[in-house]
């Protein structure tokens, strides 16, 4: 990582006395970096995104901006900018007011805006559309507007607050290659806040998914879609199935876990669980092989299997009612609900989460 | 189905004579020739004339003008920063506070007036334009605050954060973007409350001192020593004033309207 442009330091803040909204939350961000804060709605990312616009106190914590405490600033004397998730455009002024907004505030000379604002709008391609007014607009015109009104103060860091959430799918697409595209390009540090993990995927540099008020992980896609450290992570981001079991042996870099109906080898990834503690793994569910011989894995039964888009998708039940869905292209389509059947997976896809946890329990 | 559409449509037409008839013969007389308010003998605008040279009326009238718009001033200012002060507090006693803001609208104005009155008496304050300008002030201020609130409770809070994290300060913020979008809120509570003091007698004759007219108290008066032609055509005038405000408020209310659908 490049050198540190923001960091949170034990932020902390909650609205009432009963709820923390977050809780002690540490975070390092580089310069130029694209990172992505994903969680469920009430998982605090936007109280953290506000925190480091100014609009909001953290209750204790820091906030660092190019290495300057800003945390008692407010949001006018920080060099961060922000696109509202509601786009937040001026109604009663034109596009070219509202993206040249910020350099009248600095007194900028009026033909130096105009010539700034009509760049801008270049970069967003909406060129010649100075004199609209936001109701004149689409919502990829407005989103783009309220994308141009905050980049034209060259912020060192831009928050984006589910700024695609209004959009529908297709215009979401376009829009997060060109966010990206232009975020590669001015080389500005992009925060950016979303519930949809496959944009997270698809933007990020990295990924800080969010639970309760606490970071979960914060990590690469890679490392956040396939080695998730915690079950939160890995049915939030992968939808992976959960499976409870005991540790037994190690054998090489995998660890045999028992679980209802067999036992079955994960990769340990440097992870040494004693003999019996209680393991968590997580499988995806493209990763579960079914085996209608019921020679190999995890005895089990169907019972539902839907299609959905090429997809087949079959719940399954082990023997302790755990419920694993298995769902892949060319999956054998011939079970039907009742049968029994095993299910297997290949060690490499199991990963050992809540390893913290759980040690942390039996301590 | 149609019998009783006919029948509901001659009921309201009775109610429209009925409440409108009485308007209709002010209006009418008011251009009548002859002074007698009985028999219409010809059309003139005598009476117009007469209203225009009466001194006493046109001082009367500048006075009630004056009083307007200065206590519609002084109450739009008020107004407005108690309507945005209330939309930022988040105490326990806000709904408290609010009801109280609007209470000069639902007190009894007979009781204002001589709460006033009193009030004032009790200050030493002598009775004239001051006392006026206060009393109006304090029965306008209601309207203007509830049409602001009104607004802001619509308003997007994003917008002033947009505007401090673009880097205005508190005070630019209001001035740029928030007052902007109030504004029509604020002219319309304006014109409300401009007609409400430009027609209020009962509080007004209270505080307005022995030497100080306004219009509507010179029209009262002039009833009671009898109708002349000239308050047939004062009132006209003044009606055809209160439906021009009226007009525009709901141009303003429409502009709004669809202002805010397009947000």
């Amino acid at each position: 990582m490049a050198d540190t442009c923001l960091e949170l330091k034990n932020i902390r803040k909650s609205f009432s006395k009963d709820e923390t909204v977050l809780k002690e939350i540490s975070l390092s961000i580089g310069k130029g970096e694209f990172i992505t804060l994903l969680g469920s709605s009430g998982c605090g990312k936007t109280t953290t995104l506000r925190i480091i616009a100014g609009l909001e106190m953290p209750d204790s914590g820091q906030v660092f901006l190019d290495g300057r405490d800003v945390t008692a600033l407010p949001p006018e004397a920080r060099d961060v900018n922000t696109v509202f998730q509601n786009y937040a455009l001026f109604p009663h002024m034109t596009v070219a007011d509202n993206i040249g907004y910020g350099l009248k505030l600095r007194k900028v000379p009026k033909a130096e805006i105009k010539k700034r604002v009509s760049q801008m709008l270049e970069l967003v391609q909406l060129p010649g559309y100075e004199k609209r007014k936001p109701s004149e607009l689409s919502g990829g015109q407005r989103q783009r507007v309220a994308i141009a009104r905050s980049l034209i103060n060259n912020p060192k860091v831009l928050l984006l607050d589910e700024p695609l959430g209004a959009l529908d799918l297709q215009l979401r697409r376009i829009m997060q290659l060109e966010l990206k595209k232009l975020q590669k390009k001015l080389g500005i540090t992009f925060i950016y806040i979303t519930h949809d993990q496959e944009e997270a995927i698809n933007m990020s540099d990295r990924i800080a998914v969010m639970n309760h008020g606490t970071f979960e992980q914060i990590g690469s896609p890679d490392e956040i879609y396939n080695h998730p450290k915690t079950s939160y992570v890995a049915t939030f981001v992968g939808n992976a199935n959960i499976l409870k079991g005991k540790a037994e042996e190690l054998e090489g870099d995998k660890v045999r876990v028992s679980l209802a109906g067999g036992s079955v080898l994960a990769a340990a990834d440097g992870n040494t669980p004693a003999k019996a503690a209680p393991v968590t793994l997580a499988v995806r569910s493209e990763n579960i092989v079914l085996d209608e011989s019921c020679q190999r894995g995890l005895l089990a039964e169907v019972v539902e299997k839907s299609f959905a888009g090429g997809l087949l998708r079959v719940v399954l039940k082990l023997t302790d009612g755990t419920e694993v869905i298995a769902s892949r292209y060319g999956i054998d389509a011939s079970v039907q609900p009742g049968q029994n059947v095993t299910c297997f997976f290949e060690p490499e896809n199991a990963v050992l989460v809540d390893v913290e946890k759980e040690s942390g329990a039996e301590s | 189905m149609k019998k009783n559409s006919k029948l509901s449509g001659f009921y309201l037409g009775l109610i429209f004579v009925l409440m409108y008839l009485p308007i209709a013969v002010v209006i009418v007389f008011s251009f009548n020739e002859s002074k007698l308010p009985v028999r219409f003998t010809g059309f003139s605008l005598k009476w117009y004339q007469q209203l225009f040279s009466d001194s006493a009326m046109i001082e009367a009238l500048g006075n009630s003008l004056f009083l307007g718009v200065v206590s519609c001033l002084v109450s739009a200012v008020i107004g407005t920063l108690g309507a945005v002060g209330l939309s930022r507090i988040h105490w326990k006693t806000k709904g408290a506070l609010e009801y109280i803001s609007i209470l000069p609208l639902m007190i009894p104005e007979i009781i204002l007036g001589m709460v006033m009155m009193a009030f004032f008496y009790m200050l030493n304050l002598p009775f004239g334009m001051l006392t006026l300008l206060i009393g109006h002030t304090v029965f306008c201020v209601p309207y203007i605050l509830m049409e602001v609130k009104a607004r802001l409770a619509g308003m997007d809070p994003s917008l002033e954060e947009a505007a401090r994290d673009l880097g205005a300060g508190p005070f630019r913020a209001f001035w740029d973007i928030i007052l902007p979008l109030i504004m029509p809120a604020v002219m319309s509570g304006s014109l409300l409350a401009f007609a409400m003091s430009m027609d209020d007698v009962v509080i007004s004759i209270f505080i307005n001192g022995p030497r100080l007219s306004t219009l509507p108290i010179k029209v009262y008066t002039q009833i009671k020593t009898g109708v002349t032609p000239e308050v047939n055509a004062l009132c006209t005038i003044m009606l055809a004033v209160t439906i021009l405000i009226l007009l525009i408020y709901t141009a303003i209310g429409k502009i709004t309207g669809r202002n805010q659908k397009n947000n």
